[in-house]
């Protein structure tokens, strides 16, 4: 058996690195749009009638709790053949479109559990100030709402970063894509996988440093009443 | 009766840089109940905690009935002491604490049985009537099958008490265990103490801001203020008039 | 477009997938859960090396990308170190349960050093064994807080078993492909079938860990 060889190693990093830009600019891509998404899922699940609210709810637990390789399939290859709405997407466009969706369910959630954590007084305050509904969003409740969860957002960015090879299965041209084609093209498979590896390793762990430091920093900041705060909840708890 | 149940040899302790306790030398007799007063941050607690094990004195030694607390003797030389050797010495030293720590996930009657079948290795049955009967010592003989999320600060207070009678200690250490409680709550705990302490068989220690209660039940009061023992007498020597500005100072703030 | 005709022919292919999904998301479970426990105790281990290497391993696996891992097991792993994993089964298995485990363990540390400080001193005052207060006192409420999260992991192994579809199992998903590829016609019926078929194993786990949130709701300190 050929074991490891730098030779490859080096032959392969430039091929693979090719695909870094894809990758990244991809995760962003999904990421913006989970994050405006989220949004959407916030607000519609708020509407106050209970079946419509029901069937919201039901729909971001399924798009949440199946597989994104699935969804991306479905967006990629069955979305085209749909009758009357059906488009064909380009591999990068039906990326955005699965990631993106699958992972706004959670971005929703991260969202409403910091509404949920404004204090209800803030909301009587701002009705006492004679705020519009517009406002009271706008002014009072985002505001406050938003900022302690951002800690959490920037975790989704870099779990959408480890999601996106996924897309190289429908042809996205990734890192993943690169690695593999090198590794078809000269079997040899160790080097270019392990450059990957190494790839996703070296951006992603000192973002999840640095998003660390934020949320210490948040907690801080924002005391227990945030949605951090509430996770973190049990440490120092008496009986 | 003469020999001390336990001894402080120039006990220091420092945490970092801050030396809080700064050579406390203190015999216990045995039944003897001893008030501990001071101003906050003046090492009280970190005494009691030392003899309870939770915490390591920098220097000096504790003896605890004749036993070395944290040395123990190493092919002739001292070493600092084992889990093994803290578990056999402090067998006899109960604690009740300031925040209760009952335990959450068991019912009070668990929370009473569980030291006795896995320390002491005692069968379930009598575990379970030795528990009963300080619970019902205690008041808390209707409550058995409650969470301690179900009862009151006061309630959980005494179940601690029985908890830790259970175990027979020789020595029972009370580490402020009524100024987390809310006032109207305070009085049901200090009954239950000065029974115990009326009983007379154990050796006391109160780290307590209730005067009025230590000057009732103590035979010695300890007036501890920046890391020493400053004053110590009886109840009447040390509340009565004394000499000692900072003691004066300290309790013309209670009798307000 | 669905015929009942269509889904007739379908769906009895598709089924014949389950089986290997379901039993690549138990093996995965089993040992996740357990990866997760050694990997957590490790961490909190007084052994420094012990530690340390736990520490690199829990690094590794949440850095890098799932697929990626899964690839380099059974791609790369077999030519580095002369040894097949055994098969792609095994390949998939330990991918994900490494994966989650790394990140699970995680949990177990956090649960075990958040549990307060004062239990262990309330033990410590009972005369327990450092033993006994981490499996009397420490341990069960640890586990009370890990549970709902440990749930939250269970959909996300599950989902995750979709996976073992590119290095060649034959699960939902590779069936799914199959049907799609000599018909592209019945591609959306094919794949919201494949959806359907998950959020179907879904939806146990997801009671499950309603479940488990609503009993660690109780027994856990605090005030």
């Amino acid at each position: 058996m050929n074991s490891w060889s730098w030779e490859v190693f080096f032959d392969a990093f430039p091929a693979v690195l090719e695909g870094l830009g894809i990758t990244i600019s991809l995760t962003i891509a999904c990421y913006l749009f989970a994050l405006v998404f989220g949004f959407g899922w916030t607000f519609i699940r708020r509407i106050p009638i209970k079946p419509i609210r029901w069937l919201i709810i039901w729909v971001m637990e399924f798009i949440r709790s199946t597989p994104p390789l699935v969804q991306l399939f479905f967006i990629f290859y069955a979305w085209p053949m749909v009758p009357v709405i059906g488009v064909a997407l380009d591999p990068f466009t039906s990326a955005v479109l699965g990631l993106g969706i699958h992972y706004s369910t959670y971005i929703g959630e991260v969202y409403r559990s910091g509404i949920e954590n404004v204090d209800s007084g803030q909301w009587e305050a701002s009705t006492a100030l004679n705020f519009s509904n517009r406002q009271k969003w706008t002014k009072i409740i985002l505001p406050q709402a938003i900022p302690p969860t951002i800690p959490m957002l920037g975790n989704y960015l870099i779990i959408m970063f480890k999601e996106v090879p996924l897309a190289s299965t429908i042809g996205v041209l990734g890192i993943l894509s690169m690695a593999n084609d090198y590794g078809a093209q000269y079997w040899r498979y160790l080097e270019p996988l392990t450059i990957v590896a190494i790839l996703f390793l070296i951006l992603s762990y000192p973002s999840a440093i640095l998003i660390n430091r934020l949320e210490k920093k948040m907690n801080r900041r924002f005391d227990k009443k945030t949605v951090l705060g509430r996770m973190n909840k049990g440490k120092g708890a008496v009986m | 009766m003469n020999e001390p149940m336990v001894k402080f040899k120039d006990v220091h302790k420092s945490f970092g840089d801050v030396e809080v306790l700064k050579g406390i030398n203190l015999d216990l007799m045995p039944a003897e109940k001893v008030a501990v007063i001071g101003p906050s941050g003046s090492g009280k607690t970190t005494i009691i905690r030392m003899l309870m094990t939770l915490e390591q004195p920098t220097s000096g030694s504790i003896i605890v009935d004749g036993e070395n607390l944290w040395q123990m003797e190493k092919s002739g030389r001292l070493v600092t002491a084992n889990e093994k050797h803290l578990r056999q010495v402090r067998g006899d030293i109960g604690m009740v604490f300031q925040h209760f720590n009952l335990f959450p996930h068991m019912t009070i009657l668990q929370n009473c049985m569980t030291a006795p079948i896995h320390v002491k290795q005692e069968n379930k049955a009598s575990a379970k009537a030795r528990a009963i009967e300080m619970l019902d010592k205690v008041g808390l003989g209707d409550k058995l099958d409650n969470y301690p999320s179900q009862i009151s600060g006061g309630q959980k207070q005494r179940v601690a008490m029985a908890r830790a009678l259970v175990m027979r200690p020789k020595i029972m250490l009370f580490d402020e265990v009524t100024s987390a409680l809310d006032p109207e709550l305070v009085e049901e705990v200090l009954e239950v103490i000065r029974d115990i302490a009326h009983e007379g068989r154990m050796t006391m220690v109160l780290v307590t801001h209730e005067m009025e209660f230590a000057r009732d039940i103590a035979d010695r009061v300890l007036f501890l203020d920046k890391g020493v023992i400053a004053e110590q007498g009886t109840p009447s020597e040390v509340f009565g008039h004394s000499e000692n500005e900072r003691l004066d100072s300290f309790l013309r703030r209670f009798r307000r | 477009m669905i015929t009942i005709n269509a889904l007739n022919d379908v769906f009895p292919i598709l089924i014949q997938g389950i089986k290997i999904t379901v039993s690549v998301l138990l093996a995965s479970i089993v040992l996740g859960y357990l990866t997760a426990f050694v990997a957590g105790f490790c961490r909190l281990s007084k052994n420094v090396i012990l530690r340390k290497i736990t520490g690199f391993y829990v690094e590794v696996f949440r850095g890098t990308s799932l697929i990626v891992q899964l690839f380099w097991l059974y791609y790369a792993f077999p030519i580095l170190f002369g040894i097949e994993v055994g098969s792609n089964f095994w390949a998939g298995v330990l991918a994900i349960s490494l994966n989650y485990g790394a990140y699970m363990s995680e949990i177990v540390r956090g649960s075990i050093l958040s549990v307060a400080k004062g239990q262990t001193e309330a033990a410590t005052a009972l005369n327990m064994s450092r033993f006994q207060r981490m499996r009397l006192v420490v341990f069960p409420q640890a586990v009370r807080m890990m549970l709902p999260e440990f749930g939250n992991y269970l959909i996300l192994m599950l989902k995750s078993t979709s996976l073992v579809s590119l290095i060649g199992m034959t699960d939902i998903l590779y069936y799914g492909d199959i049907l799609r590829s000599s018909n592209l016609s019945q591609a959306p019926m094919v794949y919201l079938l494949v959806l359907i078929f998950y959020f179907i194993l879904a939806l146990p786990l997801i009671w499950l860990t309603r479940k488990l949130e609503g009993f660690s709701k109780k027994g856990v300190a605090s005030q």
